[in-house]
């Protein structure tokens, strides 16, 4: 039995996912109407006028987040009783397919070689929020993030992960990768081939917003290196790119919801295996998915919390839980999930054949995420000055 | 601690006991959290709280988010005030459903609303569809803000003024009647000022509301920097750049404008209380 809690150190932090009643898609579990980083809605809740006129504050709601937050620092981390080996897996999104089928393996692996039954927990989040969660005290066990900025963050923040997490797993401690890719639809109407096309001015795109969504720097970075590769002006060319985008939804989920659903856009710049995803759930007549001249390779990390380990034991099933992630019957279940796996020897030859061959760049290119962040995403970095002008 | 100010002159006990326990569950559930970001504020200094919110972006973002939250409010001001006296001076069939309705947007989890309302109002949705000729469109641009925050807003209005409108004698308008007046006088000079300070405070209720409303709008907008970007989503981006400091100056600008705008309004009740001298 692996039951999957969503639970957050504090209610602020905690990502919540809601299906809308308006979608005939609500009653399945893979839906994707479901919608997630909405961390301030768990901070609502149904309210009663009497209630609220005996309060009389909601208004300063947006002030309130701020200071629940600066509150949940100081008071968040409360301790974990823990009988059982347990495993929290803190993810984010659309690792939710992979990892509830991942899990199971695991663990019929791991007692299958005389070890005492693990329970493994998943929480799921956009990966900023998850990272933040995190650092605020979530007693995770395991991250794996979509950034290795937000495992860093965490690092930098914590004592929980040292500093050198990155080399203590094989391939950058990512056990998948995935890249960008673009969705349109049916039939391409608008023509869309490669990168050029999304500037066109007949051309609408729909991507989260780099601030809060992992997915969507993933994508401002690889339109970022068609412009370099084809001497292009990378700074106008973003700027032209995001000038198309009508709607910039928190997350990756998000505007996959606005672009399927709502039918806005042409062209949806999303992650390999949500569009992959999106093909198998809606349907391949409703929607192609074209892959550019150029992309980038993500490469979404995973590793140990180190100081939220409270026993040899859970050390030891953690430690494990990670590494069988690069066996050939897991990466072959990440293959089978639509993520680019390494090791494709247990894998059924349509889910290794699946994946066309594009000219990756990958993040060291830019230099690695400690520079990448601060420079393109933070504050009055290249992202705000785009829309600065 | 019996003298003074805690001396209850009610013939029943338990004053003490009853003040402790309302400033107890003040402070924690209102106070504590707000204490903490202003705590957190006076850190920074006000200085640095300027530098941070000064910019063309953040006041956008708080023009949008207030100039949205007046225009819905005003709308329901008016609209609410329509509502509540037709369910309370007329019966007819569904009223009891209607007037239960109302309170929806309450019970509703508010992403929910804003996820139904940008379906319905999306280019391929029914409402979306119906008005694209028109060239009309509601979902993520500052229409489809106004079409959340109304939605939200609405009870507060509704359920604020239902109570008094129920309390009006219609004796009072029948003696207006006989005295000779018209009916839109009799609006206008004995009904809505024995209605003002309940539809202000309607009103303040559905503003105070409708500036920090996140959950349904960030839906519904295109969440575009200068266009469709409203304070609170601003807020979380400083979060999730792990700037705490910039989220709580933007916190900050809010509770104060938000405040400035409560007390004016109940000024103006204020004086609209003396000028009627009743209620």
């Amino acid at each position: 039995m692996l039951p999957i809690f969503q639970l957050g150190a504090s209610a602020l932090a905690n990502s919540t996912f809601i299906r809308s009643p308006g979608e005939d898609r609500s009653g399945t579990d893979k839906s994707t109407a479901r919608l997630t980083n909405l961390h301030p809605s768990g901070a609502q809740g149904p309210m009663t006028s009497p209630l609220l006129r005996a309060l009389a504050g909601p208004h300063w709601r947006g002030g309130l987040l701020a200071g629940l937050t600066a509150f949940g620092l100081t008071f968040g981390g409360t301790a974990q009783a823990q009988d059982a080996v347990e495993i929290l897996n803190v993810s984010y999104d659309p690792t939710r397919e992979f990892y509830r089928e991942y899990n199971e393996l695991f663990t019929e692996w791991w007692t299958a070689q005389g070890n005492a039954p693990v329970t493994v927990r998943q929480s799921h989040g956009g990966a900023g929020a998850q990272a933040r969660a995190v650092i605020d005290g979530l007693e995770a066990t395991v991250v794996t993030l979509a950034l290795s900025a937000d495992i860093d963050t965490i690092a930098e923040r914590t004592e929980l992960i040292p500093a050198d997490w990155q080399a203590r797993l094989p391939h950058n401690s990512s056990p998948y990768t995935s890249t960008i890719v673009f969705l349109v639809r049916d039939g391409n109407p608008k023509g869309i081939e490669d990168w050029d096309d999304v500037i066109r001015d007949d051309v609408q795109v729909i991507t989260p917003n780099p601030k809060t969504s992992g997915g969507a720097r993933w994508n401002f970075l690889a339109a970022w290196a068609y412009a370099e590769k084809n001497d292009l002006d990378p700074r106008d060319f973003v700027g032209a790119m995001y000038r198309n985008v009508p709607v910039l939804d928190t997350g990756a989920r998000g505007s996959t919801t606005t672009f399927t659903q709502r039918g806005v856009g042409d062209v949806l710049l999303a992650w390999e295996n949500e569009a992959f995803l999106a093909l198998a759930e809606l349907g391949d007549d409703s929607f192609d998915i074209v892959v550019p001249s150029v992309s980038i390779l993500a490469e979404p990390p995973v590793t140990l919390v180190n100081e939220n380990i409270t026993s040899d034991a859970q050390r030891a099933a953690a430690s494990a839980y990670l590494e069988h992630l690069y066996s050939p019957e897991a990466q072959a279940l990440a293959l089978k999930n639509f993520y680019r796996a390494w090791d494709t020897s247990a894998a059924a030859p349509e889910d290794v054949a699946r994946f066309p061959e594009v000219s990756l760049v990958s993040i060291a290119d830019f230099g690695g995420w400690p520079t990448v962040q601060p420079e393109y995403f933070g504050e009055g970095g290249i992202f705000d000055q785009i829309y600065e002008e | 601690m019996r003298a003074g100010i805690l001396r209850s002159p009610s013939p029943l006990p338990g004053f003490g006991l009853s003040f402790g326990i309302t400033m107890a569950f003040m402070s924690i559930v209102v106070l504590l959290p707000i204490g903490a970001l202003l705590g957190r504020g006076l850190m920074i200094g006000p200085g640095d709280l300027w530098d941070m919110v000064n910019s063309r972006r953040i006041w956008a973002a708080l023009t949008l988010s207030f100039r949205a939250a007046l225009i819905a409010s005003l709308f329901n001001l008016v609209f609410g005030l329509a509502l509540a006296w037709v369910l309370v001076r007329y019966r007819f069939w569904g009223r009891r459903f209607i007037d239960a309705s109302v309170d929806l947007p309450f019970a509703l989890p508010t992403a929910v609303a804003g996820i139904a309302l940008t379906a319905l109002y999306a280019p391929n949705g029914i409402f979306g569809q119906a008005l694209a000729p028109l060239g009309i469109q509601v979902a993520y641009t500052e229409l489809g803000i106004w079409m959340a925050l109304i939605f939200i807003g609405l009870p507060f209005v509704v359920r604020t003024v239902q109570p008094v409108i129920e309390e009006l004698d219609r004796e009072v308008e029948e003696v207006s009647a006989t005295l000779g007046a018209r009916r839109a006088y009799t609006l206008r000079r004995v009904i809505l000022p024995t209605l003002t300070p309940a539809l202000l405070t309607g009103f303040a209720l559905a503003l105070a509301r409708s500036v920090g409303e996140y959950g349904s709008v960030i839906f519904i907008a295109g969440n575009l920097p200068f266009q469709t970007e409203i304070a609170p989503l601003l807020i979380v981006i400083r979060l999730e750049e792990y700037n705490y400091d910039a989220a709580t100056a933007i916190g900050i600008a809010m509770l104060l404008i938000s405040f400035a705008m409560l007390f004016a309004i109940n000024a103006i009740q204020i004086w609209s209380r003396r000028r009627i001298g009743l209620v």
